[in-house]
């Protein structure tokens, strides 16, 4: 193990053992603890910060698990009943702010909005239906990018960006008219393994793959039977396995 | 001593494609257990479209397109005792939601001007508007913007294990306890 420093993290009571720095929802996961997450992936070096579904409470404050980075001492509580509604509030917002038609979607079943909704138990949201105007923009070669389904997460804005610095997508417009803007000549100069890795980032059925779609029958796909997080569970008691 | 009076269940389809009633149907054999255990008295299974009294369990499939959806659905408010929404269409307007981005002329323009089926057929360029025809509404809205609904039963059909739970907790008088993979959007 070496002299590298560990600090301590309680969360949910539990003493998990952390480096300095490591946020916290990998903190978890490490420790059988499974914080809710949409935005965040343990690949992307940068935390986005976009979706807020991993808040939990430090201190008296909410706080997005994914930004908040280990310290020794930290007590941090991620499940009691109105921090599970209160997640739920921000996934019940996300479906309704967009046009999430899940039984025409061709993510359904991978999707990781309709798993977190089906894990946190969201059988209608609290919120009325915006049905919000949304093209679908069918420009590019071998992508289709449905702007009803985006969340506005960020990680293709992050992750690809050109040879020459320039971003295959960008936002554009503040607040609720936020959108995401794409890039088409750049999109098509992506090669295959890089245009899957941009579709198979996106946690919802925004940015599809054309001629892919509904490949694997209802019961053979990523969440049917299990839901989102049951992984993270299942290494409960591995300790830093 | 007088067999307690079973739970009296109405059904009805509004904007919906019945999908959600062929769900039911697919219980398979525990159909007949179901019927021994409720009285269906409003339903378009047993062909019957007006009330007869209170009942104590609804539910409604489709969302809410048109001035006789709604009026249907105030009238199983009123009747209902419980009122469930069953699947995408009642929750949150499901496919004919689809239409709410485009104007309603626009809708109604493109459906019977426009389309492959009306184009040379429909020469007076007639859109049917009729006293007996219900009016459609500006968009479609889902039953819990226009009555309140006690009960979501999501799922595209919801599956037959759901509704068997939901119906059978409701005759209970339980809370349902429903398994994960029988609890889809899709």
């Amino acid at each position: 193990m070496g002299a590298e420093r560990r600090v301590v993290v309680r969360i949910d009571g539990v003493d998990c053992d952390a480096a300095p720095g490591e946020p916290i929802v990998a903190v978890a996961a490490r420790h059988g603890i499974f914080v809710p997450t949409l935005c965040w992936s343990r690949d992307d070096a940068d935390c986005l910060g976009t979706c807020r579904v991993c808040t939990i409470r430090w201190k008296r404050h909410h706080v997005a698990a994914c930004a908040l980075r280990a310290e020794d001492g930290m007590d941090l509580t991620v499940s009691t009943p109105e921090l599970d509604d209160l997640r739920r509030g921000v996934v019940e917002l996300l479906f309704v702010e967009g046009n999430h038609f899940c039984p025409s979607c061709e993510r359904s079943g991978d999707c990781k909005l309709q798993a977190l909704a089906y894990r946190l138990g969201i059988a209608a949201p609290r919120f009325h239906y915006r049905f919000t105007h949304r093209p679908v923009d069918a420009r590019a070669q071998r992508l289709l990018f449905d702007q009803n389904r985006c969340v506005a997460c960020k990680r293709c804005v992050q992750r690809f960006a050109g040879g020459d610095g320039h971003r295959v997508f960008s936002f554009e417009g503040r607040g609720d008219a936020l959108r995401l803007a794409m890039d088409v000549a750049r999109v098509d100069a992506l090669d295959d393994a890089a245009l899957r890795r941009l579709c198979d980032g996106c946690p919802v059925g925004a940015l599809l793959r054309k001629g892919r779609g509904f490949d694997r029958p209802i019961g053979a796909r990523a969440y049917d039977v299990l839901p989102i997080g049951a992984d993270v569970e299942g290494a409960r008691g591995g300790g830093d396995g | 001593m007088a067999e307690p009076r079973k739970p009296r269940v109405a059904t009805v389809s509004l904007a919906g494609c019945f999908g959600c009633h062929m769900s039911l149907l697919d219980l398979d054999e525990r159909i007949v257990d179901l019927l021994d255990r409720i009285e269906l008295v409003r339903s378009p299974l047993v062909d019957a479209k007006a009330f007869d009294g209170e009942v104590d369990i609804g539910l409604v499939e489709g969302g809410v397109c048109n001035d006789d959806n709604v009026a249907v659905l105030r009238e199983f408010r009123r009747r209902c005792r419980v009122l469930v929404a069953v699947g995408q269409c009642a929750i949150m307007g499901g496919l004919p939601a689809l239409r709410n981005d485009v104007p309603l002329a626009e809708c109604l323009e493109e459906a019977y001007l426009h389309t492959p089926t009306t184009l040379g057929v429909n020469v007076r360029r007639v859109i049917p508007h009729h006293p007996d025809i219900p009016r459609v509404l500006d968009r479609v809205y889902p039953c819990q913007e226009v009555v309140r609904i006690d009960q979501f039963l999501p799922g595209c059909p919801p599956r037959p294990a759901l509704l068997w739970e939901a119906i059978a907790a409701l005759v209970d008088g339980r809370a349902p306890s429903c398994a994960y993979r029988d609890f889809k959007y899709d």
